[in-house]
This record gives structure tokens, sequence and C-alpha cells, in this order.
């Protein structure tokens, strides 16, 4: 049984929103981004090949590391730091509780 | 009726056969998992009985409307197809280098800024900054260390991604000086009169780096847009046609329809399954155009032939 977790995204604004993810889905975080109708586009669909879902982890929480893929598409997007992920490389699990994430400047 | 299918893409399929034909797909029905390529060939032989047409490795460039309220679709190679009916099934668009978000930028483009190298005899003995950490970085930095004056690459990070022997060979040219290599940096900003002269990078924890360049070749892999289709006369909205779902994904355009993850309404899911859908609803008003005095004699799946053929 896995519980629902309550995240924080921090729009481009600056306002943060919190968001009930659920944690038994696989989603990810761009899937539960939109599914709140924040704006991240998820162009390529969740494969990593688009940046559209680029975020700043904020808190200090133990992610799944980067696979080649999201660092290849990391390396080519801009505003990137050293905490950028992208959102649809990061899996819904129960640890995430209190998850803490800021959407990047879109660059196109 | 006839469909023909023209695509930029060598074969029919589009992300599903170019981007991942070995990623399991699992929400098609009928379907628990399926190979995005498998799907496509199973696809491919369902259809051959309509024997649709293929004009491949084209992309559509142009579209007019004739006097009879057809229209001529002009594909970049100069072939021409004439319907009375057209759908875009255009997909996430064609894929065009991706531009770093520098003020003023498109002003040195061809006058400077280069996204894609065409002819490398342009940087003989120029002096050129390369960005970028990827395959193609680091490719033309190899290649142009032996034709420009100077070459210097500006990566992001420290380590590079490309293919191993082309990273050491990248150290090798740096150690033996033919090429200046700039990590932890970035490229912020571009100057010049009329032409590129100067770009300004960025350094980690170092003052920003002035540096005289007649060339800057951002290289930062393809990103999709619509391309030449968003130059149609349609209504356009977040990259997206925009449709009426109420009636079948017509365009604001008569006669030209858009379905699949090309088009936008209401409540739109960018799923194969909803694609499948429009395409099906999109057919029946497009026979309606083309033989507007015929019946179209509805069958069912059963029936070998398909739904909706002409009697």
């Amino acid at each position: 049984m896995s519980a629902d977790i309550k995240i924080t995204v921090v729009d481009r604004e600056g306002v943060p929103h919190e968001l009930i993810a659920p944690t038994d889905m696989n989603m990810n975080l761009m899937e539960v981004c939109k599914s709140y109708e924040l704006p991240v586009k998820g162009t390529c669909g969740g494969m990593a090949m688009c940046a559209s879902c680029h975020c700043y982890i904020e808190s200090a929480h133990e992610l799944n590391a980067p696979s080649d893929d999201e660092e290849d598409m990391l390396d080519q997007a801009f505003f990137v730091e050293d905490n950028s992920r992208l959102g649809c490389q990061i899996f819904m699990k129960p640890e995430y509780e209190g998850l803490m994430v800021r959407l990047a400047e879109e660059s196109e | 009726m006839k469909c023909h299918l023209i695509d930029f893409l060598p074969q029919p399929g589009g992300q599903l056969t170019e981007i991942y034909p070995k990623k399991p797909i699992y929400d098609i029905p009928g379907y628990p998992v399926v190979m995005a390529g498998e799907l496509v060939d199973n696809l491919m032989e369902q259809i051959k009985p309509f024997n649709p047409g293929f004009t491949l490795g084209e992309s559509a460039l142009s579209i007019e409307e004739t006097d009879d309220h057809c229209f001529i679709v002009t594909t970049d190679k100069g072939t021409q197809h004439k319907a009375p009916s057209v759908a875009i099934a255009g997909g996430l668009g064609v894929f065009t280098p991706r531009k770093p978000p520098i003020e003023g930028l498109t002003e040195f483009e061809e006058k400077g800024v280069d996204y894609i190298v065409r002819d490398p005899e342009k940087y003989r003995g120029k002096r050129v900054v390369i960005s970028g950490g990827g395959d193609s970085a680091l490719d033309w930095t190899v290649f142009l260390a032996d034709v420009a004056s100077e070459v210097s690459l500006v990566h992001r990070r420290t380590s590079f991604r490309g293919h191993l022997d082309t990273v050491d060979k990248v150290h090798e040219l740096a150690q033996n000086g033919k090429v200046k290599l700039i990590t932890n940096a970035e490229v912020v900003d571009v100057h010049g009169q009329s032409e590129l002269d100067r770009v300004t990078i960025k350094i980690k924890g170092a003052e920003d780096l002035s540096m005289e360049c007649e060339h800057w070749l951002p290289l930062f892999g393809l990103t999709p847009t619509l391309g030449p289709i968003g130059d149609w006369g349609l209504e356009i909205e977040k990259n997206a046609i925009v449709v009426d779902n109420a009636t079948d994904y017509r365009t604001n355009r008569v006669g030209i329809y858009a379905i699949g993850d090309v088009n936008t309404y209401p409540g739109k899911l960018k799923l194969i399954l909803c694609g499948f859908h429009e395409a099906t609803i999109m057919v029946q008003s497009a026979f309606k155009r083309a033989f507007p005095d015929k019946k179209l004699s509805f069958k069912y799946t059963t029936v070998m032939g398909g739904v909706g053929s002409l009697e």
C-alpha cells in the first residue's frame, strides 16, 4: 500500500503550489505538474528529450540519480544549475514526501 | 478514397520509428505491451489493402488552395500533391536547432552565429567559438581545429558526454594547444556592429571572459517546432494547431484538418489512442468533402475492407 505524498512546486512567477501526488502509479513530476495544470509542457512525453520540464530541486531529498539520457539533455538545456533535473525523470516515491521544486525558466 | 502520406523522415511512423522504436508502449488497446516499431510495422501491414501513397524524405513546405477547392501541397524538393482535403499529422513538428536565450542573438544569425555547420570551409582561417558538450560540438571542434585559425570549446561542465574517442581527441588537442578548452563556462552575450566580433563567456567562480571571434557555433541539439506549417494561415496556440473537436478536427481553414499530437482543443490528450480516434472522425469528413454526392456506406470492423470504404 502506497500513500499519497505532498510536494511543493514553485511556478515561474514564484508562486508555490502544494500538490498531492500518488506514489503507486509510477507517475513522474512532469505528469503530476501537468495534472494540476501547471505550465509544464512535457513536449517529448517524458523521454528526457526536450527539457520543457526542467526544474530545480530546492529540498534536501536524495533523488534517483540522473540517467545518461537525462544528463545529455541537461547538457543541452539552458539555465542549468547544480540542482537542475528533468521533472519527467523523477518518479514519485513515498520517500519524496515534502519534496520542493522550482520550475526553470522556459527557453523557447 | 485514397490517402497519400508526406513525411520528412525516411520511413513512416514518426517518433515511434525515428526516436523510440524499441520502447515498449503500454496503452494501446488490445496490446498489454507492444514495441513502438512493431506497432508501426503492424499498422503498415493493416493499411496495405488500401494502397496508400508515400512521399518520404520530403518536408511539406507550402499549401495553396485551387479554384476547384482543392489544395496543392508542395514539398521542399518541389514535389506537388493535389487533394480536396489535407490532414496535418505532424506530431511534435520538425526538429530545429535549440537557440540559447541571449538577447539580440537572432541579429547575428548568418552574421557569425551558426547553429548548424553546413560548409566547414567558411571557417577557414577564422576564430571560432563552439558551445556544447555533445557529439556535434566535439566532432566539429576536432574537425575545425585544422581549418580555423583558433578554436575554443566552451562547455558548461568539466566532463563531456560524446563518444569516448572524440572526447580523448579533444583533450589531446587542448593539451597540444590546438584547441582552447573552457569548461564550467557558458557564452552569455554576443557583440559586434553588423557582424559578430566578440562573445562574453561566463566562467563559474571567475571573472567574465571577453573573447574575440568571427564565429560562434552554439551546438545544443534540436528541439521540435511547428516549422513551415506554422505559416499556413492556421490558428496556432502554444505551438499546436487549434481544431474543432466537437465536429471533425477541422482547422480554421475549410478542408484542412489537424490530428494527433500536432493539434490542440479543450481536454486534449496526447495519446496514440486519441490520434487513432481523431483520424477516424477526420476521414469521414474528408470523404464527404471529396465526394459530396456520394453516400458513405459505413462498414463495420468485422467486414474485411474496412470502415467507410467507397462501394
